[in-house]
């Protein structure tokens, strides 16, 4: 489903023009060093719902920005550039 | 008559007990064909599968439906191979008409790097075992003169290899053909029934948590596709899938045969004419992770962009209808089948873009699984621990859509 994403610095565009960057968030229950690294290399949290990502403009700006993301719906929400940098 | 009138699908319904050998989530293609190999080969039918919605209703009724083994990995390539030769024989076995048709698939490319990709491709199909061959505009255009070696004046194609046995078949016969056999000796099929939990005792699987009351299980293997995250994490498991939407369309009829499969490797989209006469055209995932069935105006634009680009007659047709499907893709685009860290789960997912060629190998291998508890030869490269094991399979190349 494609959908519109409001870059912070140029406005709505199609999402055509942004690059998807993912969070990777390991989870707290894993301890070891390397159970972690693998963990972050490879496994997937694959969210279905809300869930906090980075996109790239890359037909844009190309800067980088947090937004908020339904992943069943698309609904995306907005979050200002001081929140979303301790959020991940 | 039509196709649906006539194929009148001659489905045995059980009525559902508590308890169960082994229990299947997902009746798509690789859950009913884990079923009907595990009655067939090897005699297992207290087996259920369950289902979320109708059979065939996930990817397994969504796909474009290509079977090839032209792939890029040894492994792989092996495995695929397999699958091909089952699919041949399917139709005999089943005793159904699967609407199996050879058609030889054109795996072009329009850059020079592409050519030396598609050479080496050739090399090593031959030498795993699958026909594939190297060819250039001119054979291509004498095999089919449909394309257009110039791609529309800004992708010329500089050659292709060639795989002629690559086929399509009906998914949705496919999907009945298994589960007709699979429920004919004895396998139960619980439609509209979601699995909402895994029971384990200790590290062992013992069962699942349905919405209409648990059902026991010395065995569970997921088939599932599209939500398998949603699957492993009631074990606790964590899985290298994304969810990305993949989207096709499909065009009015066309008048002529068009006995061919046409792929683009550099754009990523490939056109094939159905049992119906429709050009079938598919591409590449949507980038965003996603677990929407919608269907969407760019994809369709920019892919009848492309499409028309090599095969111009597109043009004169109409787009009659368009959908989408959630497709688990693995990070080196590859299948994850075969043992958990969980004892008595198994796992057959990361189908991404490529599952409806596999469906025939993916049972037969996960059905030897499950009745030996000795994970087969052929899938063994294809094990969830080869992430951890530093012996990825990465093959983004192969998958057509990325």
């Amino acid at each position: 489903m494609a959908f519109l994403l409001r870059c912070p610095n140029c406005g709505s565009r199609t999402i055509e023009e942004f690059v998807y960057g993912e969070i990777p968030r390991v989870p707290d229950s894993i301890t070891d060093e390397n159970e972690r690294d693998l963990d972050f290399a490879f496994m997937r949290n694959n969210p279905r719902g809300w869930t906090i990502e980075r996109w790239f403009h890359v037909f844009g700006c190309r800067r980088w920005f947090t937004v908020e993301r339904h992943t069943v719906t698309n609904e995306v929400r907005y979050r200002s550039p001081k929140s979303s940098s301790n959020t991940s | 008559m039509n196709e649906f009138m006539e194929a009148k699908v001659d489905l045995t319904w059980r009525e559902p007990k508590d308890n169960y050998d082994v229990v299947i989530i997902g009746g798509g293609g690789h859950g009913l064909a884990t079923a009907y190999y595990l009655a067939t080969r090897h005699g297992i039918t207290d087996v259920a599968v369950i289902e979320r919605n109708y059979i065939g209703s996930g990817n397994s009724g969504r796909n474009t439906t290509v079977i090839r083994a032209n792939y890029g990995l040894p492994a792989s390539v092996a495995f695929y191979q397999r699958s091909l030769d089952l699919y041949k024989g399917l139709e005999e076995e089943t005793e159904r008409w699967l609407m199996h048709n050879e058609m030889g698939l054109f795996w072009m490319t329009h850059t020079e790097t592409g050519v030396r990709q598609e050479k080496a491709r050739a090399h090593l199909n031959t030498a795993m075992g699958a026909n594939t061959y190297f060819v250039t505009p001119s054979e291509i255009h004498q095999m089919c003169p449909e394309i257009d070696l110039e791609g529309g004046g800004r992708y010329p194609v500089l050659g292709a290899s060639y795989h002629p046995e690559a086929a399509t078949a009906r998914h949705d016969r496919v999907n009945w053909a298994l589960a007709e056999g699979a429920m004919r000796l004895g396998t139960t099929v619980l439609q509209r029934r979601t699995v909402t939990g895994i029971q384990t005792h200790g590290d062992r699987v013992t069962g699942v948590q349905t919405d209409r009351g648990p059902i026991g299980a010395g065995v569970v293997v997921s088939c599932v596709a599209g939500q398998s995250t949603l699957i492993a994490d009631m074990v606790g498991l964590r899985l290298p899938i994304r969810s990305h939407p993949l989207q096709a369309f499909v065009t009015n009829h066309y008048r002529r045969t068009f006995n061919h499969i046409v792929a683009s490797v550099d754009l990523a989209t490939y056109v094939s004419q159905t049992a119906r006469g429709e050009m079938l055209v598919g591409a590449e995932i949507d980038r965003q992770p996603s677990y929407s069935y919608q269907s969407s105006f760019d994809f369709l634009q920019a892919t009848a962009a492309k499409a028309s680009t090599f095969l111009p007659f597109l043009r004169d047709l109409r787009i009659l209808r368009q959908w989408g499907g959630v497709c688990d893709m693995s990070p080196d685009s590859s299948p994850i089948m075969g043992e958990t860290e969980v004892a008595g789960f198994y796992l057959s997912t990361g189908w991404g873009t490529w599952g409806f060629k596999a469906i025939p190998a993916g049972g037969e291998a996960m059905a030897e699984l499950v009745a030996t508890g000795a994970t087969p030869a052929l899938i063994e490269p294809f094990r969830l621990s080869r992430f951890r094991d530093d012996r990825i399979l990465a093959d983004a190349g192969s998958s057509g859509t990325q």
